[in-house]
């Protein structure tokens, strides 16, 4: 991501330390993670400590430091889901996809979140990819779910 | 549109509104909310828009896409103005009929009414549903009225006449007064009286002064904060800028968890329109009163609902909470005077003002006033959002409203207050819900989050499930939360394992003493309340796991089996070929047997089998039973043993 | 300005608006045991060890001396049998973590503190911040700070500013109560690449001989 773009960014939300999250958050909306060359030019411009910024982007679930998988996958471990069987649907995921909350595969596939509520409990146990909600899921109705992305 | 400059202009365009619209006109309400529109709402309301036109019925159609209403199990959710009339769980392919039949026949589709799931009885009517006939929906029933990104809707209902009534015929004082009056509590979790909260900001030195709205709503199984903000964002601005008035302050925030995006538009969208009718702005409404408003997303962490970790947030830096020696209500964010509140508090605002505090105070308890929102979820029948008086009972909540636990299983335990809260069994179902009675029985009211959990649920995974959910959200910064929840997580863990210890039970009241007493944040000094509460009225269920090694509820993986009865099998073989790690022995006519090395305890099985079979079960605490022998394990004939 | 009058441990005591009970307690000769406190920092109140009990208007609290201010008329009790199992509990929390540190050492023979009540823990750290606090509100040069949250929190070095400043500077490393910063420095310059070409020649084992 070019400096141009990023000062863009840093522009619309406001040269100040108080728009620091909203910056980084508009940063890894659209490049999909946060490069070290992007956090070293906001740190120069919004005159934020580099430490403060690296403590951010790992203290908040919404940052990456490495980039992502063409497919994001999100298993709901909520309350609600959780009593409905999400533990269980997470084992599920991980087994199909080989890969543990947090991490990518390494062709760069898919990546896996557990969030914390999507609000959708009516439909618990939930699996989100790519911002698409499947509702009532079951462990056995999951690799069909997943083999539909490339 | 043109800027409103007075009340006056005000109430004109109200009625201007009106009378555009034709109360007999047809309207077709769809929820777009969250929920419904991960039921495939999108696509019904695609489906009304093409059949609407395709029978050119443009010009005498209206449709509204709406927040949520609440009843969400049987989402997607479409009424039928004027009649009122209620479809659920509507498919595209249901919309021509609907379309022919109702819009344009004026009859009712009987299939898509609700149907009592015990008697049949129909109910055609919203007001009708038994679901909603046994709430108070005096915040959550406008949202089915409204298009949330209509400023226009909200006007016709009455929007925005409390806060010209606040700047042209009340004085802040009177505000703060007619708010403390109410005993409006506060709905996020603390349930401060808000009328004191404000007076404490109104009081403290400084001229500049912030108000905010929480709406980072971390609590997990809670949303109504979410069908709030998406669903009427205008009853939430317009609560912000009376409180804003009272208090002295002309800056507010709205705080919003960037995993609710369809909010954070909702809630954009309305800023943008109050701004151009001037309701936003300079000089509201020819008052003299300015307010601007900036929405500022969270970016995933728990502790940020935390009041002075939201704040800090805002100041652009990690969500470690301050001390509250000195309330934030003197020094918050930028060490200014600042009213933080959760979305449920400020959408009250206007209903009090509007109808008045002796209206408000009708409602609940002496000591908790109002309706309030819960999240009903979890194993239940009717999952959504119920609204209901304060001082009704847990058991109308979930029977009453909720219809009970599904497929004929127990109620175990209800938990409410989320993380900080505790479990509440059988025994206590007719406490009268209010703030202090749940904080007496060892949870809190929390955000709302109500999760009915049966007797499948096993309590120990349930203090251990909250405990690895803090353990993750912990700012870190202080020791008795990091390193005491770290050593509980460790030894539940243990316990969920089966490697539980005699003496684990007082090590884990040690460590919640400390992290309840010498913590430096709520999140830490509630943290041990789910562990607390479920040691008090499930403590045989952890003395089970660690005594004999058994989970009653046949839950923890560590501790049970999956176990086909031959006695039952038919050898279908359908697990046998569903198995994900083939660890199914059998064939046809040669009864099942589950290689207890090779499966992982998906439950697949359990699943899958057939119910007039009924052969997979769970076993805990005893050892598998050896397979039979294999003649005994062979079938002879129509699935009758040898 | 008046003085505020307060009641520590029986003893009545003076100090102005704005002074933490720490402060008034030590200028009145009664220590309370700190290990995140440091007289050039700002209060941090992340270890909890000088919880006390403090009474006001009839209700007792637990807080942490230093950072609540004085408050007149309050009754603060600096030992008592919760205010001694909670530091009992914190400093064996602690050891799991740095079992040999001198600090906890000595605190934990005056509180009877189990070395090995606990499993021991990977990381030696403690967060009691002084290294990251120092650097940035002393030295403000920010060369070290905190990443990440809850159980995963950790101190980390900013290689860019640490190659630079670090060699030079070395002042947080007695502040560290662990005694094992030092370590943690070596281990972050030997994974970077050499520093820059003027200046000594800093890949030899220089730091070697620093270390104790």
């Amino acid at each position: 991501m070019d400096n141009e773009r990023i000062d863009q960014i840093i522009d619309r939300h406001g040269c100040e330390a108080g728009s620091l999250i909203q910056v980084l958050l508009e940063i890894q909306r659209e490049h999909h993670w946060l490069p070290g060359e992007a956090l070293e030019r906001v740190s120069e411009r919004l005159q934020v400590p580099l430490t403060r910024i690296r403590h951010i982007a790992t203290f908040y679930k919404a940052f990456s430091l490495v980039p992502k998988g063409r497919h994001e996958i999100h298993v709901c471990v909520g309350t609600a889901c959780h009593v409905r069987g999400a533990a269980r649907l997470l084992d599920t995921v991980q087994d199909l996809t080989g890969i543990r909350p947090g991490e990518t595969d390494p062709e760069l596939k898919f990546s896996l979140e557990t969030v914390n509520c999507l609000g959708c409990c009516a439909l618990g146990p939930v699996l989100e990819v790519d911002g698409k909600t499947h509702g009532k899921m079951s462990p056995s109705g999951t690799a069909e779910v997943l083999k539909h992305y490339e | 549109m043109a800027r409103i400059d007075s009340p006056e202009a005000l109430e004109a365009l109200r009625e201007e509104i009106a009378s555009r619209r034709n109360p007999e006109t047809p309207c077709v309400s769809i929820c777009a909310g969250a929920g419904c529109i991960a039921s495939g709402a999108a696509e019904v309301i695609a489906a009304f828009e093409a059949e609407i036109e395709k029978q050119g019925l443009q010009a005498d159609v209206d449709t509204r896409e709406t927040g949520c209403p609440g009843f969400c199990e049987r989402g997607p959710v479409v009424v039928i103005y004027p009649e009122q009339i209620c479809y659920l769980q509507v498919k595209p392919e249901d919309v021509p009929e609907i379309v022919s039949q109702t819009l344009k026949e004026k009859k009712v589709v009987d299939r898509l009414v609700y149907a009592d799931p015990t008697t049949g009885k129909k109910a055609v009517l919203e007001s009708e549903i038994p679901f909603y006939k046994n709430q108070r929906r005096n915040l959550i029933g406008s949202n089915i009225r409204i298009d949330p990104k209509r400023i226009d809707d909200y006007l016709a209902i009455g929007g925005y006449a409390a806060l010209a009534k606040v700047l042209f015929r009340m004085g802040p004082e009177q505000v703060l007064a007619e708010v403390k009056r109410s005993g409006l509590r506060g709905r996020g979790g603390g349930g401060f009286s808000t009328g004191r909260k404000w007076e404490e900001s109104r009081r403290a030195p400084g001229d500049t002064k912030y108000v905010i709205v929480n709406a980072d709503e971390g609590d997990p199984g809670a949303f109504m904060d979410r069908a709030l903000l998406e669903g009427n964002p205008h009853s939430i601005l317009e609560g912000l800028m009376i409180g804003a008035y009272a208090v002295g302050a002309n800056e507010g925030f709205i705080y919003v968890r960037q995993e609710y995006p369809i909010a954070v538009e909702n809630v954009t969208v309305a800023i943008g329109q109050a701004k151009e009718y001037g309701l936003l702005g300079k000089n509201i409404l020819g008052s003299g009163f300015d307010f601007t408003i900036r929405v500022h997303r969270g970016a995933g962490a728990f502790v940020c609902g935390e009041s002075s970790a939201l704040m800090t947030a805002l100041e652009g830096k990690a969500g470690e909470p301050r001390p509250k020696y000195i309330h934030t209500a003197v020094k918050g964010v930028w060490d200014r005077p600042s009213v933080l509140n959760n979305v449920e508090t400020w959408a009250n605002v206007p209903l009090i003002i509007d109808k008045g505090a002796d209206w408000f105070s009708r409602f609940g308890t002496e000591t908790s006033k109002g309706t309030k929102i819960f999240s009903l979820v979890g194993k239940i029948n009717n999952t959504g959002l119920v609204e209901v008086p304060m001082g009704i009972s847990l058991r109308d909540i979930i029977y009453g409203i909720g219809g009970g636990i599904p497929g004929g299983r127990r109620f175990k335990a209800v938990q409410t207050g989320g993380p900080s809260g505790g479990c509440l069994p059988e025994s206590l179902l007719d406490l009268e819900v209010g703030f202090d009675e749940l904080t007496r029985a060892g949870s809190m009211m929390g955000s709302g989050g109500m999760i009915v959990m049966d007797e499948e649920t096993c309590m120990v995974d349930v203090a251990r499930y909250f405990l690895d959910f803090l353990v993750d959200e912990s700012c870190g910064k202080c020791v008795p939360c990091r390193e005491g929840m770290r050593q509980m997580l460790k030894i539940l863990t243990r316990i969920t394992r089966g490697k539980g210890k005699e003496e684990d039970l007082a090590l884990l009241e040690e460590l919640s003493e400390v992290a309840a007493d010498a913590s430096l944040c709520a999140l830490g000094k509630s943290a041990p309340n789910p562990l607390l509460s479920t040691l008090r009225y499930f403590r045989d269920e952890y003395e089970a796991h660690i005594r004999q090694k058994k989970c009653p509820a046949l839950s923890c993986k560590a501790l049970i089996a999956y176990h086909i009865d031959p006695d039952k099998c038919r050898a279908c073989m359908i697990c046998l070929k569903k198995c994900p790690a083939e660890a199914i022995d059998g064939g046809k006519n040669r009864i099942h047997v589950i290689d207890q090395a090779r499966c992982t305890k998906c439950g697949t099985c359990l699943e899958v089998c057939p119910s007039r079979f009924g052969a997979v079960g769970k076993i805990s605490g005893i050892p598998v039973p050896p397979p039979p022998s294999e003649e005994a394990r062979t079938l002879v004939g129509k699935g009758k043993k040898a | 300005m008046s003085e505020i009058l307060l009641r520590i441990d029986g003893k009545e005591v003076g100090a102005k608006e704005g002074t933490t009970l720490l402060e008034a307690a030590r200028s009145a000769g009664i220590s309370i045991p700190t290990l995140c406190h440091h007289q050039g920092l700002e209060p941090y109140g992340g270890c909890r060890l000088c919880t006390v009990e403090v009474e006001s208007r009839g209700w007792t609290k637990l807080v942490a001396a230093c950072i609540y201010p004085v408050e007149k008329d309050l009754v603060v009790r600096t030992r008592s049998e919760k205010v001694d199992r909670i530091r009992r509990m914190i400093l064996e929390l602690l050891l799991a973590h740095a079992p040999d540190a001198p600090a906890l050492q000595e605190l934990a023979k005056e509180y009877g503190a189990d070395r090995d009540r606990f499993d021991k823990e990977a990381s030696f750290c403690i967060h009691c911040g002084l290294c990251v606090r120092y650097c940035a509100e002393v030295k403000k040069k920010n060369a070290v700070g905190f990443i990440d949250r809850g159980t995963r929190r950790e101190i980390c070095f900013v290689p860019e500013i640490a190659t630079k400043e670090c060699w030079q500077c070395k002042e947080c490393f007695p502040l560290c109560p662990t005694e094992a910063l030092q370590a943690a420095f070596v281990l972050t310059q030997s994974l970077f690449a050499a520093p820059p070409a003027s200046g000594p020649d800093r890949t030899r084992s220089d730091a070697g001989d620093e270390l104790p």
